[in-house]
């Protein structure tokens, strides 16, 4: 039997707890123990952002990162965002800029287009496109995704205002 | 039914009906699937292209705690007595039977309750081979004494493959012909003959949710849950497999994570079925990235094409010698090589056209369906040879085009005719879009511009059978059972639409229930642009009799004509409570002939054409060969845009799917071993490579009689004439021609040395 620990952790805004095996990604542990299928597995490598969650803010590669560290931090994952059955903007961006066809690499580039839009609130199409290169969308939704990114960051400003 | 109408349903940007499951991630897919007491298959794959298999030593990974048994074929056999399968021919072995003939085929799998003690155990798995010497190149394949397979097996159920039963000693799993006119003597009296040969590369579908499969097998009944375009095929291979009656073999499909051709036929699914069999459990194989690059790939096709011209630049004869490298197991490979066969010649009207087009066996990963069909790999020889004719002639090449273009009633080389096919009004929109006719900014210093333009068709698999039932409750509300699989290109949305606008319901409101084979009634596949147009058709036939039997009700109860009054009234009227349903079904199969044997010429050979134009523009350093392409035009006749917003999505989408099978994808082989197959290796476009300036649009006001609402496919078109477009405006920018794809710096690079006499060793 391999190792396992108890690590405690804020996931999308509740305290948990999980025992974790040594080996065991944060995908993984998302889907079998918390019953959360927005982050995927797809590459498998880090390259195609499927798997995108944030720790403490910071968006990882859910299908690289050990569940083991995540020890007091806390994680988000799309399931966590928008308020009370509301959808967040960037959601309703994706649908009104119809950004997605298949809906697999959805959840990933939601929560980098979230991140990009916390760092920089009127992006450009050179930032978007740079920010988002480690986005994988087969079915190429990709200039809908851009249209959406414009249309999100019109949304966040006038909820700000 | 309401009692206010609803806005007409067709032609409406309606949003995806699953958009809000889709960006929350809530949406179904098998990827996720567990049933209780599964186990999962972890594959133990051949290091060898091609070999006899000496001995598979399992006892290692068996005897790994948590491994519940490791399978190789003769617990297969002990299950299903013949484990070869396959959609064209039946040469498939479900894992490796004695020999393997590709590197990364199937030779075992370790089950196991534990993903991870799976994969550990397969590493404990070893195999000797005794090599056989391995083919790869599909012209040498032709003729080369190395067979891939002893003995040809074509399935019964294609009765024209038939003649090809038993065949020995050759590669060749097809032979396809087309004969029209005199070829020869139309070269003879030729003023101008030009021959030219383009090459395509092997590329692969990628879809981010990889290849997985669920088997459950319990005494005498099956249930597949299987990301799988095609259900209603899963179940009649399945159950021809296992000789159960179609009604014991259940498959079921929720939503695909991409598709794009690979994800049709039979996949992973006789594979987990058997082992559900042997294992008496549940078992689930779920794909890596890397491994889905064993599975199916595209065809790479070596094409080489030749016309005869009269000195004013008419075409009047064409022959075409295409070959498609299949790999080791045929899959539909034979499939693509007659229909791409069929329109290889182009969109073009000439009198004597022959083609011979041939599907091979290599020792490579098996070829199958891929966005397009073939189609634009042919396009990719024949709209470069387009050009170079028009440039060796001195003719312009907008005006050489519309020389010889195909137009409305003209017979293509099948002698099928062309109907509602918007060629001319495709490539005036590309040209329009390309400010064509305005100067044009050619680079300077180190810096070439060039500019192309390209057009394309294919026809449709035919003849193919939908069909549809739509229910409506005893509330009025309604679902739509239909067994086309919603892969991301908008299905559910676009036949909930179809139904609405005949029942005159909100389609926002209807509910598609998804691929049950047990519920949903048969379809022949989600695949090569047919949904909209043979599903469209069932589903609307299937609307039109629910509305007959709402009529019948109406009279049944005695309502004066145009009463109007809501479905759910009337039931209630009938049965004296809310009970009850309305059940319209529809099926649709199109008009078709059948090839003459011979000649293969047919005057119905398609049931409608699949248009498609592209333009580019690219940008290059010559120093280094460093190329961009800063403008790209798509256009596409789709007829009547049901969802103007789904077909635009798919328009691009396809169109940047085939800007990387242009520009950076290919899957190199060393000795027959692939060296990129992974996403780090392998390149599929990204947000930045997306062309600046990037219009994707449709023909206006196109129609196809045959089609729902004067509808027909759009998943493919994009994809058919872009590659040449580019090619073109290489051409245009170095007065160097790139022949084979992928076009990459380094071939930019190298045909510029060559030109130059000084050309660049090749890497072995």
């Amino acid at each position: 039997m391999s190792t396992t620990r108890t690590i405690r952790f804020t996931l999308n805004g509740r305290a948990v707890a999980a025992d974790v095996a040594a080996g065991e990604t944060i995908v993984d542990m998302l889907t079998l123990r918390f019953d959360l299928k927005g982050a995927r597995e797809s590459c498998g490598q880090g390259l195609c952002g499927c798997c995108t969650v944030t720790v403490d803010g910071m968006a990882v590669s859910g299908c690289l990162s050990m569940a083991w560290f995540l020890d007091g931090t806390s994680v988000e994952t799309i399931e966590g965002i928008g308020t009370g059955g509301a959808l967040d903007p960037v959601q309703e961006a994706f649908i009104e800029a119809g950004a997605f066809q298949c809906g697999f690499c959805t959840p990933g580039f939601i929560m980098m287009v979230r991140q990009l839009l916390d760092a920089h609130p009127d992006p450009d199409d050179e930032e978007v496109r740079h920010y988002l290169t480690g986005n994988l969308c087969r079915c190429s939704a990709y200039p809908e995704i851009l249209t959406a990114v414009k249309l999100a960051a019109a949304k966040r400003k006038k909820l700000a205002a | 039914m309401t009692a206010t109408t609803p806005a007409p349903s067709i032609g409406r940007s309606l949003p995806r009906l699953e958009a809000r499951d889709k960006v929350t991630g809530r949406v179904e897919y098998v990827h996720h699937l567990r049933l209780p007491g599964m186990l999962y298959g972890k594959i133990f794959r051949s290091n060898v292209p091609h070999a006899r298999i000496k001995s598979i030593d399992t006892a290692a990974a068996a005897a790994l705690p948590g491994v519940y048994q490791v399978v190789t074929i003769e617990d297969i056999r002990k299950v299903i007595p013949h484990p070869y399968y396959g959609p064209a021919f039946h040469d498939q072995p479900i894992l490796a039977d004695g020999k393997v003939r590709f590197a990364g085929e199937p030779v075992a799998v370790v089950l196991a309750f534990d993903r991870k003690i799976a994969e550990d155990a397969v590493a404990l798995i070893t195999a000797e081979y005794e090599e056989l010497p391995g083919i790869f190149d599909e012209i040498e394949a032709m003729t080369s004494d190395v067979l891939v397979h002893d003995e040809l097996k074509p399935a019964s159920t294609f009765p024209d493959l038939q003649h090809l039963k038993g065949r020995k000693g050759t590669n060749i799993a097809l032979d396809y012909q087309l004969r029209r006119g005199d070829t020869e003597a139309g070269f003879a009296k030729a003023d101008h003959v030009f021959e030219h040969t383009f090459c395509s590369q092997q590329v692969m579908h990628i879809p981010m949710e990889p290849f997985v499969s669920v088997a459950d097998y319990q005494d005498g009944h099956l249930t597949l849950h299987t990301a799988s375009q095609g259900p209603s095929f899963v179940r009649i291979e399945i159950a021809r497999l296992l000789g159960l009656p179609e009604n014991r073999v259940r498959v079921k499909v929720p939503f695909l994570g991409g598709g794009f051709g690979g994800k049709l036929y039979i996949k992973l699914e006789a594979l987990v079925t058997a082992l559900s069999m042997v294992a008496q459990r549940p078992v689930k194989i779920s794909l890596t990235m890397e491994e889905q690059f064993y599975m199916v790939t595209r065809h790479p096709c070596h094409f080489t094409i030749k016309s005869g011209l009269t000195k004013e630049g008419k075409l009047i004869a064409r022959h075409c010698e295409v070959i498609w490298n299949g790999g080791a197991y045929a899959d539909i490979g034979p499939r693509v090589t007659q229909k791409a066969g069929f329109t290889s010649a182009g969109p073009y009207d000439i009198e004597n056209v022959s083609i011979n087009s041939y599907a091979v066996y290599t020792n490579r990963p098996p070829c199958g369906a891929l966005r397009g069909f073939g189609a634009p790999q042919t396009a990719w020889a024949y709209e470069s040879h387009t050009d170079m004719i028009a440039e060796a002639m001195g003719i312009d090449k907008v005006e050489f085009r519309r020389m010889n273009m195909l137009r409305e009633g003209r017979p293509q080389a099948s002698g099928t005719p062309l109907r509602d096919a918007e060629i001319e009004r495709s490539l005036d929109h590309i040209l329009d879009r390309m400010n064509w006719s305005l100067p044009f900014d050619r680079g300077s210093g180190t810096i070439k511009r060039g500019r192309g333009i390209a057009i394309g068709f294919k026809g449709i698999t035919a003849p193919t059978t939908s069909v549809a039932i739509v229910n409506l409750f005893a509330d009025g509300s309604c679902a739509l059972y239909i067994g086309t699989v919603d892969m991301g290109q908008g299905s559910d949305t676009v036949m909930a639409q179809i139904a609405g606008e005949v029942l005159n319901l909100d389609a926002a409101s209807i509910k598609v229930i998804h691929p049950d084979t047990d519920v949903t009634p048969y379809d022949m596949g989600t695949l090569g642009s047919r949904s909209t147009f043979h599903m469209g058709n069932a589903v609307k036939l299937a609307a039109q009799d629910a509305m007959g039997k709402i009529a019948d009700l109406a009279r049944e109860l005695g309502l004066p004509e145009g009463a109007n009054l809501p479905l759910a009234d009337m039931l209630r009227k009938k049965y004296g409570m809310q009970a009850g349903n309305i059940i319209g079904t529809g099926s649709f199969i199109p008009d078709y002939e059948k090839p003459d044997t011979t000649t293969g010429l047919t005057k119905k050979g398609t049931p409608f054409w699949g248009v498609g134009a592209a333009g580019a523009e690219v940008e290059i350093d010559i120093e280094t060969g460093a190329i961009k392409v800063t403008k790209l035009v798509n256009v596409a006749d789709v007829g009547t845009a049901i969802n103007p917003k789904a077909v635009q999505q798919q328009l691009s989408g396809a169109a940047i799917m085939q800007l990387g099978f242009t520009m950076t994808e290919n899957m190199v082989f060393r000795d027959g071993q692939l060296t990129n197959g992974s996403l780090a290796d392998y390149k599929i476009p990204t947000l930045l490579d997306i062309p600046r300036e990037f219009i994707n649009e449709h023909v206006p006001n196109a129609y196809d009689k045959d089609g729902p609402f004067g509808a027909k496919g759009a998943g493919e078109s994009t994809t058919i004439a872009l590659s040449p477009a580019i090619g073109n405006a290489v051409a245009d920018a170095l007065g160097v021609r790139i022949h084979d794809l992928p076009i990459t710096p380094e071939s930019i690079f190298r045909a510029l040395q060559a030109a130059k006499g000084t050309p660049l060793e090749d890497c072995a």
